[in-house]
């Protein structure tokens, strides 16, 4: 055990100085790993963030209910009250047909047309909002609003919300493509650089062989350095996300600030950075254990 | 110690670098493996060392046999020999020391006893001032000795010595030959190589003679 931990340590310190021997082409293999991951794990910090957004724009859902044009006063006071009443529905707003006329003639400026009508053809309506927000709970409420006999007609507000959805289920997917796609170009770097090292530590292996290394012995460094490279070009991956969505928050401030809005990007959760990090190890790991495989056989002893 | 029992070795092509050779060497044994250059000394050795397998007999060192032994187990077999070689294999990317200690790390020895054990042998060789040199800056006669440091800085039981004179001078030759015979008289198995005359006749022992393969009694 203790023999055990003492070869690994040693392994460890070996190949840091290893990596430190030659620092232009490990910075550049490094930051070689790191952007080729930043890409996908960027995209995938923008959608979790464009997610959260439409989380809090969706969070209030509503649905429109409009009464039929015949429907009088002690009708409307009724519903309004069945409305308040139902379990599912935490608010109620009631907004009369002459005030939606007004508010149309504001805000669509089409005054003239509708100062030439005769009579409002807008009904009255109210708009209800329920205490639950989950699609499947209002498109449930919808259903049953929809039963109600003096009701003419329901609607459910939320279907831009299902449209936004589907837009970040297509980007979640391009994400997973590009990360699995870079991923094998990670393994495939590691791959070469451990490929290299033992190429050039040919004489080396091949004493070790002779003087009763073990195969785990000979192939330790390797692992560890893979293991090293993968986890620096995670780090470098998590930097360059970082410092990315600082710069992109401080232009976006004054973008939020004409809307009125006080959207931020958030940077990476722990968990991801932490995810990020071990699966870039991981694949490093992978290219190298590939790359011992591949070649170690081929240097026997003579 | 080495039992040798029938043993042939053919190479891809046909060549038989080996016919039914068979000899013991006991424990404490100093053996002198001797005969013309391709009379099959190298292969011998390197059946020993189970750097290369026999096609049939066999090959018993330390009670295993070689040719049934699993490649997992080849590293245990090597640790207890000690492999000086004509080319004497050092790496010239590193200190004499760190050479020498390369045994030590790959049995996991800690750091003061590995320390320890490489001034020993580097003593014993002669080389003690010279650690912290590149072997490459080293004479040929030098390089050999710290081969043969590094050969014994694990402290095997026997000692496989492939020519380990063959590119030096007379002087540098005796002192080899010196120091294989101190580890001789501390009890160590030895089977050296060699086709230097010289060298046979006037540290003679037992005598093992290789002739086109074939062992000559």
């Amino acid at each position: 055990m203790k023999i055990w931990l003492i070869q690994h340590v040693r392994v460890l310190l070996f190949t840091l100085r290893r990596l430190f021997a030659t620092p232009l082409s490990s910075l550049l293999n490094i930051l070689v790993i790191g952007i080729a991951l930043s890409l996908p794990m960027g995209l995938y910090v923008l959608l979790q963030n464009v997610q959260g957004l439409a989380e809090q724009v969706a969070g209030t859902p509503q649905i429109s209910v409009f009464l039929s044009l015949d429907s009088d006063k002690e009708d409307v006071t009724r519903i309004g009250k069945q409305l308040k009443q139902h379990e599912a529905v935490g608010r109620v707003e009631f907004v009369p047909r002459d005030r939606a006329l007004e508010q149309l003639k504001q805000t669509t400026g089409l005054a003239d047309v509708i100062g030439g009508l005769t009579q409002n053809p807008l009904p009255d309506a109210y708009v209800v909002h329920p205490n639950k927000a989950g699609a499947q709970a209002l498109e449930a409420l919808r259903d049953e609003l929809q039963k109600w006999p003096e009701l003419e007609h329901v609607q459910l507000d939320s279907a831009w919300a299902h449209k936004l959805e589907a837009l970040l289920k297509f980007g979640r997917m391009a994400v997973l493509i590009l990360a699995v796609l870079l991923s094998f170009a990670l393994a495939a770097v590691t791959f070469n650089t451990i490929r290299l090292q033992i190429l050039t530590q040919r004489d080396e292996i091949e004493v070790s062989k002779l003087i009763g290394a073990t195969n785990a012995f000979i192939r330790r460094p390797f692992l560890y350095f893979g293991l090293l490279q993968g986890l620096l070009g995670g780090a470098a991956a998590w930097a360059i996300i970082t410092v990315s969505l600082h710069l992109l928050n401080g232009s976006l401030a004054s973008l939020a600030q004409l809307y009125a809005s006080s959207f931020m990007l958030h940077p990476p959760s722990a968990s991801d950075s932490l995810t990020l990090l071990l699966f870039s190890a991981y694949l490093g790991w992978l290219g190298a254990w590939l790359s011992v495989a591949q070649h170690l056989w081929q240097i026997e002893p003579r | 110690m080495i039992r040798f029992n029938q043993v042939y070795k053919r190479y891809p092509g046909g060549y038989e670098a080996l016919k039914n050779v068979s000899f013991e060497i006991a424990a404490g044994e100093m053996v002198f493996l001797t005969g013309h250059s391709g009379a099959g000394k190298s292969t011998l050795l390197n059946l020993i060392a189970a750097i290369e397998r026999p096609n049939s007999g066999s090959v018993v060192v330390n009670g295993q046999n070689i040719a049934k032994l699993r490649s997992g187990a080849l590293p245990y077999l090597r640790r207890n020999l000690g492999l000086i070689f004509q080319d004497h294999k050092l790496l010239f990317d590193r200190s004499v020391f760190d050479n020498v200690v390369l045994p030590l790390q790959i049995c996991g020895f800690d750091h003061r006893e590995s320390a320890k054990r490489v001034r020993a042998a580097l003593d014993k060789v002669g080389l003690l001032q010279r650690e912290k040199t590149n072997p490459i800056a080293l004479s040929g006669g030098e390089q050999q000795r710290v081969c043969i440091a590094r050969a014994i800085v694990n402290r095997p039981s026997i000692l496989l010595a492939d020519e380990p004179t063959g590119n030096l001078d007379a002087d540098y030759a005796n002192d080899i030959m010196g120091i294989f015979k101190s580890f001789h008289q501390v009890g160590v198995t030895l089977l050296i190589a060699s086709h230097d005359e010289g060298i046979l006749q006037k540290f003679g022992g037992r005598l093992l003679v290789l002739k086109h393969g074939e062992l000559q009694s």
